[in-house]
């Protein structure tokens, strides 16, 4: 994953570059299915490795044959001193966070037991992260297919031929 | 010192997700072609979202799909369902903004004929 990763930035060529980063996607999604979370697995797949893949694919065929050799500009001097400093604070934020895979963390204490136990009661389905999403959560979600409808909207507008 | 860097490898999943989110973000601060600034906007997304299902993960526990429909739920034996339909939604959102973002690459091709950052601004002055 890491290696698909550090392909997809260093490599010169664009196209090798979003082929890359559609493979990183995926291995990505097969890390997810290993920590317990096929549904974003699932999507990640779909949607991350797939979908994402071809609109970076579209764009380079509609646009650029010709222009696809980057230059790499050198780094300057702000961006060099900056970047590990903001790596060494975010990093020193780490003894604040629960541990990986603490099962006490307090993500998992509050109110996620109680949608475990009692899904199966209110929206018979076995599957929670549905019952949550389609259930619970329902206008969420149907709000955020409003907000997938406003990016085709823009889209389509911005890629009319006659603009 | 040595306190914070042992803190650090104990969560080898923050650790990552600085990699990735550090990583990501320097591409799209230091190059100049929009697509591979897109690239990077991408890797942000996805750093983001690695952490928060590595959040919901506990150690020995299964996918949130229950075993068993008639015995009570032990909730310690499911990984935590909750940051797993935040990211979901935060994924499909993600792609869709990337759509927008490339929808206007593919604009500002066709009026400057470039994709490259400079070459765009030369054109501009």
């Amino acid at each position: 994953m890491s290696l698909a990763r550090a392909g997809a930035i260093m490599v010169k060529d664009l196209m090798s570059a979003v082929l890359l980063l559609g493979s990183y996607s995926f291995f990505l999604s097969l890390v997810w299915a290993s920590q317990g979370a096929v549904d974003v697995a699932f999507v990640e797949a779909v949607v991350g490795a797939g979908l994402a893949t071809v609109l970076f694919l579209l764009t380079l065929f509609g646009t650029a044959p010709k222009d696809t050799r980057l230059q790499r500009p050198p780094p300057s001097l702000i961006t060099l001193i900056i970047f590990p400093l903001l790596g060494v604070l975010l990093l020193y934020a780490a003894k604040d966070l629960p541990g990986f895979g603490d099962p006490n963390s307090p993500a998992s204490l509050h109110i996620s037991p109680t949608y475990l136990e009692q899904s199966y009661q209110d929206t018979l389905t076995p599957n929670v992260v549905t019952s949550v999403l389609m259930d619970y959560r329902s206008l969420d979600t149907m709000i955020e297919t409003v907000v997938i409808f406003t990016a085709g909207i823009a889209c389509a507008l911005l890629l009319r031929r006659q603009a | 010192m040595f306190d914070a860097i042992f803190a650090v490898l104990q969560r080898p999943n923050f650790l990552t997700f600085v990699i990735i989110f550090l990583w990501g973000f320097y591409i799209m601060v230091t190059r100049y072609n929009l697509v591979k600034k897109l690239i990077g906007m991408y890797l942000v997304q996805t750093s983001v979202i690695f952490f928060l299902v590595s959040i919901s993960a506990k150690e020995g526990a299964t996918v949130p799909i229950l075993l068993s429909i008639t015995e009570p739920v032990q909730a310690a034996n499911y990984a935590n369902p909750l940051p797993h339909v935040l990211t979901l939604t935060a994924i499909v959102v993600g792609v869709a903004t990337l759509g927008v973002g490339l929808a206007l690459c593919g604009a500002i091709y066709r009026k400057y004929g470039s994709l490259d950052e400079q070459k765009i601004l030369e054109k501009l002055e």
